[in-house]
């Protein structure tokens, strides 16, 4: 058995059972797991840990799982030390954790493994999720691995490579003609009137759980250590939190030393309703119009905004915004750095850090870690400016008349 | 009869307006602010709205017609 025990409004404090529900029906605020501590610690260990499987399943005693996970080999991500993109930036310590290398491409793998275990735990038999891409891909990878039926609800006109990465794996796919409005609209009705383990729904409170098993990871490989500062890109916020609750419960187990971590959560200035509301010091995250190529993170009513927000004051961390071209740039300096192509989610991220290096919001000495969550082969169109061959005959003389001086020895 | 649980923002111009009190006037339908936060400029309210299925669509059409931007109460649920 796990050591969750109830699920609880993150509000009005208000506890359920551990049951497929997303809200608290009094103040409508998300629910959270809760666990029993001080059994968990009894039992955890970093040896107990080290000696588990090289995947996010290590840390299977910290996350509300009771029965045979899901599992398509999730986790343990490389943290690189990024020196080259250091020394570009003026950071002594910066770490990128390169999430883009999970089996669907994206740490989303991390929230579905989860939630598709406690799926199937609770009994349903069909999975359910709306998506513009990596979600879609992660839901579908792990309806297959696990036999089961899934639906797919993706907005009608989305590019056909932006679906073949869920498509591949066979969900029933539905293509939804109107706005993002209709397809949030219709997905909630459909989840109150089928038996659908809706991942971003019903199911969320155990999706979120999974999500943080980044913070775990990456306090591990530093050698059981939070960083001193995170960078992490921000769309519904949830990872942005999980992050922060991973590194609290280590340090509240005794594995790594008290958190004094500084939060910074990314966002896309066309769409950037947390780093809105931080910046206003306003209480609640006002919902914005997307309109930015960071697709990934095109969220304009963020689901745990408020919890972000939070996160980012409580950590004495903060909410940056960086511009499309700026995103850009981002993506190609991680790119010709550290030889990391990630997604504009990751370019947002690099984006942001220079910002807030040059403004010496984050210092050199510093210990950073930056998240890179998505793979950039799944954005493409947002970086094709670089694909500029020089185009030359088979000969030597083509080749030198092309290159003329600049050849390399 | 079904309930909807929607979040409103409310923009400037209609702050002053009794948007929810015309609403039940105008629509066969029963409003229930569940939280709400009305500033001088802005306001947003989580609303359940219980009525027929069309008498619902068609309060939401008016509400968004009136500037009110119509939000679900737990978030966007398309992710990328």
């Amino acid at each position: 058995m796990s050591f969750a025990q109830s699920l609880r409004c993150r509000k009005c404090g208000r506890e359920y059972r551990l049951e497929p529900v997303n809200l608290c029906e009094f103040c409508l605020s998300p629910v959270d797991v809760t666990y029993d501590y001080k059994s968990m610690s009894a039992e955890v260990s970093r040896e107990k840990i080290a000696s588990g499987p090289r995947s996010m399943w290590r840390y299977r005693d910290m996350l509300p799982i009771d029965g045979e996970v899901v599992d398509i080999g999730t986790g343990w991500t490389p943290l690189t030390l990024a020196e080259n993109l250091g020394h570009e930036l003026g950071l002594e310590q910066l770490y990128v954790k390169n999430d883009c290398l999970n089996p669907s491409y994206s740490f989303k793998d991390r929230a579905v493994s989860a939630a598709v275990t406690k799926a199937r735990e609770f009994g349903f038999s069909t999975l359910a999720c709306a998506s513009t891409g990596n979600l879609a891909a992660s839901v579908a990878a792990h309806a297959a691995k696990a036999k089961m039926q899934s639906y797919v609800f993706i907005p009608a006109g989305l590019e056909a490579s932006k679906v073949v990465g869920a498509a591949i794996y066979q969900p029933t796919l539905i293509a939804v003609e109107g706005t993002y409005d209709d397809v949030n609209r219709l997905c909630h009705q459909l989840t109150a009137k089928h038996k659908w383990g809706f991942i971003n729904i019903n199911l969320r409170p155990y999706y979120a759980e999974g999500s943080k098993t980044l913070g775990y990871e990456v306090a591990e490989q530093l050698g059981w250590r939070a960083p001193d500062c995170v960078v992490v890109p921000g769309a519904s916020g949830l990872l942005f939190t999980r992050i922060w609750k991973g590194l609290n419960e280590l340090s509240m187990l005794g594995l790594i030393e008290p958190v004094n971590t500084h939060m910074y959560i990314a966002q896309a200035a066309g769409s950037s309703p947390i780093v809105n509301a931080f910046n206003s010091r306003s209480l609640h995250v006002h919902p914005v119009k997307p309109d930015t190529l960071a697709k990934s993170i095109a969220i304009g009513n963020p689901a745990d905004g408020y919890y972000a927000l939070k996160t980012a004051r409580e950590s004495g961390g903060g909410a940056w915004a960086a511009t499309d071209a700026e995103i850009v740039e981002g993506i190609k300096l991680l790119a010709q750095t550290e030889g990391i192509f990630a997604e504009a989610a990751g370019g947002t991220v690099i984006a942001t850090l220079k910002k807030m290096v040059a403004a010496g919001v984050i210092t050199k000495e510093q210990l950073t870690v930056v998240f890179m969550t998505g793979a950039g082969l799944k954005t493409q169109e947002a970086v094709m400016e670089v694909v500029n061959p020089i185009v030359i005959d088979p000969t030597e003389e083509s080749f030198d008349a092309a290159l003329g001086q600049h050849v390399c020895p | 009869m079904v309930i909807r649980q929607v979040m409103l923002t409310f923009p400037t111009e209609q702050i002053k307006e009794p948007v929810i009190y015309n609403l039940g006037r105008q629509f066969r339908v029963v409003t229930n602010i569940r939280r709400a936060d009305v500033s001088a400029d802005k306001g947003w309210m989580m609303l359940e709205i219980e009525g027929e299925e069309n008498e619902i669509e068609e309060s939401i059409m008016w509400l968004t017609s009136r500037g009110v931007r119509i939000d679900p109460v737990d978030g966007d649920i398309v992710e990328g």
